[in-house]
């Protein structure tokens, strides 16, 4: 059985941080495969049309049938363990600090044979559930976990690898003011963080929310303007090397589109919110994220950006504030490949209009702050990297991958 | 649509095999991969008295000559050869070699075929070997654990035991005999007596894999001339004859974990082609880079049934004056596995037991010999095997 998590002690100034190191991540093209489904916490491999076998590991051709068409398609993940191993000599850097490390072969029942890490609580010659997680390298990898879920599987020490788990992490949540940043700082509590730093700009203006904010227990209100380079570099001087997850709960969100407007004053405020924002928050605190990715069990792990799901399809009504998200999106993929290095994730929440007041004429399905919220938490458990969030978003994305241009025609219609 | 039934297979005639030749092995060498070949090739030289000009063939194996393959080395080392081949084939690489040399020879494609395996072993080198071996062990076995086929074999190892109630005993009997044999030939590079004891309480490396099941990745060079019987008598060479050889790959991809090598697959024709039985063989040498592989060799080959392999070791011994004399220069557990030409050794050593040329201890007698490749860990098991029966030349 896996040993629940301990709280870390208070970390010995004078010890050095452990620098990062990655497991070997490159992978063949037809393999990626493997990483978009790990990216969104799905199970898929590789199927061949002609002859319907499953296939592992990824292959260009069917070596049943020599089809050409093999599709990623979610499968069962279901098998049984049937032999394991204990690594204690590797000739990898990353896993010689790691040793002893088991791994084994799980025969799925949907037919390939699969070395995978092994979780702590799978047995020899019993049933496993593989997951697709994405390792410290960004790649994916096969983890076998128990086929019925035990008392605090993920403290397992593979598990907290490939995770995020926000449990004894701090985290920084940019923006305190909105519904969903008090949400987030809710859900991270409860997910049992140890602290909750939560940014408020100009803190002399009170705000919703502001007492049962303050009287969460683990939140500790810190001054911050995304805004304002100094607030942030501040900030980031005072606490960037405590931080383990950041949250950018930065939002600005105004109807209308691009020729509808006069000027680009409404437009500036979103960049600079948002864009600039994002920018600087990665500056101020993005080297020391990266530099504390191995710094033990409670390490930097991940940078979530929060982002409407029209940042992959512009929605005219809100044309402008669209083309800001697509501008962090875009930001959010290049901090992707800067933080890998650190072991340190990036997680995209994607989400369509909130039932907040910026989207009071929209109709229903809204999404609920505190919908999001767990939402960000549980993908943070699982490790995901692309998450959607609600029925706007799920659908959305079906759409796009059915039929963008279709998706484009239809977002204009209104 | 049925195909026409298999035509018998044509014997190897007067083809020989003859100038074994091992370039003392270190365990790690500043030199490159063409240094090693070029002194396996020098080695072949002197002790035929061949000019380079005479060898009209070169087959080649080795893992780390790269960027360059057999093509390149040519005008590296002056050869200028009628007949080429590059054999990518690891521990299976010898008899390969052997055999595809020997039907150049018997066609008249080629009249001498120096066949050489080699490797160099930097002080990183092997790392850089595992991480980017073949694209499935890239994608889908070195990221878990990096534990290279330790690993791999660790895996084999286990479900082996689970299936066929092995023990580390009885891996530690072939590997213990092995090192008894290593003692005499001075090119081993383990030159300390391994008892059982210390075979047992040796440090575990990936379970149940422990020290002494593993080979010491080193730098060497093996290699051997491949002509007509009548050419290696002008020039003074003792030779054995090929009495018949196997080949494959790929075998048996349904069995969830290797259990068996493609040997299991045409042992038949083995030693139907030579006509002769398991029980007139003098010694076997088989691919030993962990002993679990051996004891699938004995099985497989036909020395004993599936399963039965544990019991055929408890009931032989192993050694160069034993009932079953096995691995008898000491194999790649005792001598080093240079690479590519961990996969000649045996063969190499095989041609010194039937010329009287062993560098140590003789097998009494030795008339008949069995040499087994195996190779290539590209994803969860090994593909390739091989097998030779050779003997004494008359």
């Amino acid at each position: 059985m896996s040993k629940p998590l301990v709280r870390p002690k208070r970390k010995n100034p004078l010890q050095r941080t452990r620098l990062p190191l990655l497991p070997h991540g490159q992978r063949s093209r037809t393999a990626h495969g493997l990483t978009l489904a790990a990216a969104q916490g799905r199970f898929a491999l590789q199927v061949c049309d002609d002859c319907s076998k499953t296939i592992y590991p990824p292959r260009d051709a069917c070596p049943y049938c020599l089809g050409a068409h093999l599709p990623f398609k979610d499968v069962v993940p279901d098998g049984r363990l049937i032999a394991e191993t204990t690594v204690r000599i590797s000739t990898d850097p990353y896993f010689r600090e790691r040793t002893p490390w088991r791994v084994g072969t799980v025969q799925l029942d949907a037919g390939p044979l699969v070395i995978a890490h092994l979780h702590g609580d799978t047995v020899e010659g019993e049933r496993v559930r593989l997951s697709l997680k994405i390792d410290k390298s960004g790649a994916a990898v096969m983890v076998a976990l128990p086929a019925v879920e035990t008392a605090d599987m993920q403290a397992d020490p593979i598990l907290r690898e490939m995770t995020c788990d926000p449990q004894f992490r701090r985290v920084l949540i940019t923006d305190g003011r909105t519904a969903v940043g008090q949400a987030m700082a809710k859900a991270f509590c409860e997910a049992g963080a140890s602290i909750v730093f939560v940014g408020i700009a100009n803190a002399w203006k009170p705000y919703p929310g502001m007492q049962t904010l303050a009287g969460l227990d683990q939140v500790e209100i810190v001054p911050l303007d995304l805004t304002d380079s100094q607030s942030v570099t501040d900030l980031a001087g005072q606490n960037g090397g405590r931080i383990d997850i950041i949250v950018n709960t930065a939002e600005h969100v105004r109807a209308g589109g691009i020729i509808g407007r006069d000027g680009i004053s409404e437009a500036r405020d979103a960049m600079d919110m948002r864009y600039f924002g994002l920018m600087r928050l990665a500056q101020a605190f993005g080297p020391a994220l990266r530099f504390r990715g191995a710094d033990g069990q409670s390490s930097a792990t991940a940078f979530v950006n929060l982002l409407s799901v029209h940042a992959l399809m512009n929605w005219p009504a809100f044309g402008a504030h669209c083309a800001a998200e697509a501008a962090c999106l875009s930001a959010a993929q290049c901090l992707r490949a800067e933080l890998r290095p650190g072991g340190v994730k990036v997680l995209n929440a994607f989400f369509g209009p909130l039932e907040t007041e910026w989207f009071q004429t929209v109709p229903p399905p809204k999404l609920a702050p505190s919908a999001l919220a767990k939402a960000v938490v549980n993908a943070l458990k699982q490790g995901l990297e692309d998450v959607f969030v609600g029925d706007i978003a799920q659908d959305i994305r079906e759409r796009l991958a059915a039929n963008p241009k279709a998706l484009e025609r239809e977002l204009g219609e209104g | 649509m049925a195909l026409p039934a298999r035509t018998a297979r044509t014997s190897y005639d007067t083809v020989v095999a003859c100038a074994p030749v091992t370039v003392p092995y270190t365990r790690f060498s500043p030199e490159s991969a063409a240094w090693w070949i070029g002194r396996a090739l020098h080695g072949l030289l002197a002790q035929s008295g061949l000019q380079i000009k005479d060898l009209d063939g070169f087959a080649l194996s080795s893992f780390t000559a790269g960027p360059d393959t057999a093509i390149g080395l040519t005008q590296h080392l002056g050869l200028t050869p009628r007949w080429l081949d590059h054999i990518p084939l690891g521990g299976a690489s010898a008899v390969v070699a052997l055999r595809r040399a020997a039907r150049a020879v018997q066609a008249g494609d080629a009249d001498i075929v120096a066949c050489v395996a080699a490797d160099t072993n930097h002080v990183d080198s092997f790392r850089k070997t595992l991480s980017t071996f073949s694209r499935f062990a890239q994608d889908a076995v070195y990221p878990y654990g990096s534990g290279g086929p330790n690993a791999s074999f660790a895996l084999i190892t286990k479900n082996y035991m689970n299936m066929f109630g092995a023990t580390r005993e009885d891996f530690g009997k072939i590997c213990v005999a092995q090192r008894d044999n290593a003692l005499a030939h001075p090119l081993a590079l383990m030159k300390q007596k391994l008892t059982l004891e210390a075979y047992l309480a040796a440090r575990p490396i990936a379970d149940p894999i422990h020290l002494f099941d593993c080979v010491m990745p080193c730098a060497g060079a093996e290699a051997f001339l491949v002509c007509r019987e009548e050419t290696a008598r002008s020039l003074g060479l003792k030779t054995v004859r090929i009495l018949s050889t196997i080949e494959r790959h790929n075998a048996f991809p349904e069995d969830p974990v290797q259990i068996r090598g493609g040997w299991a697959m045409d042992v038949d024709d083995l030693w139907g082609m030579a006509g002769v039985t398991p029980d007139s063989i003098d010694f076997v040498e088989t691919y030993d880079d962990y002993p679990v592989i051996s004891m699938m060799q004995f099985e497989d080959l036909g020395f004993c049934k599936k399963g039965e392999g544990p019991d055929f070791v408890r009931s032989h011994s192993l050694t160069n004056d034993g009932s079953f004399p096995h691995n008898t220069s000491g194999g790649q557990l005792s001598v080093g596995q240079a690479g590519a030409a961990g996969g000649f050794l045996g063969l190499v050593e095989a041609i010194r037991q039937l010329t009287d040329s062993a560098l140590g201890t003789p097998v009494p007698q030795a008339r008949l010999g069995l040499v087994s490749g195996f190779g290539m860990i590209n994803y969860d098991r090994g593909l390739s095997s091989c097998a030779a029966i050779l003997a004494r030349s008359a």
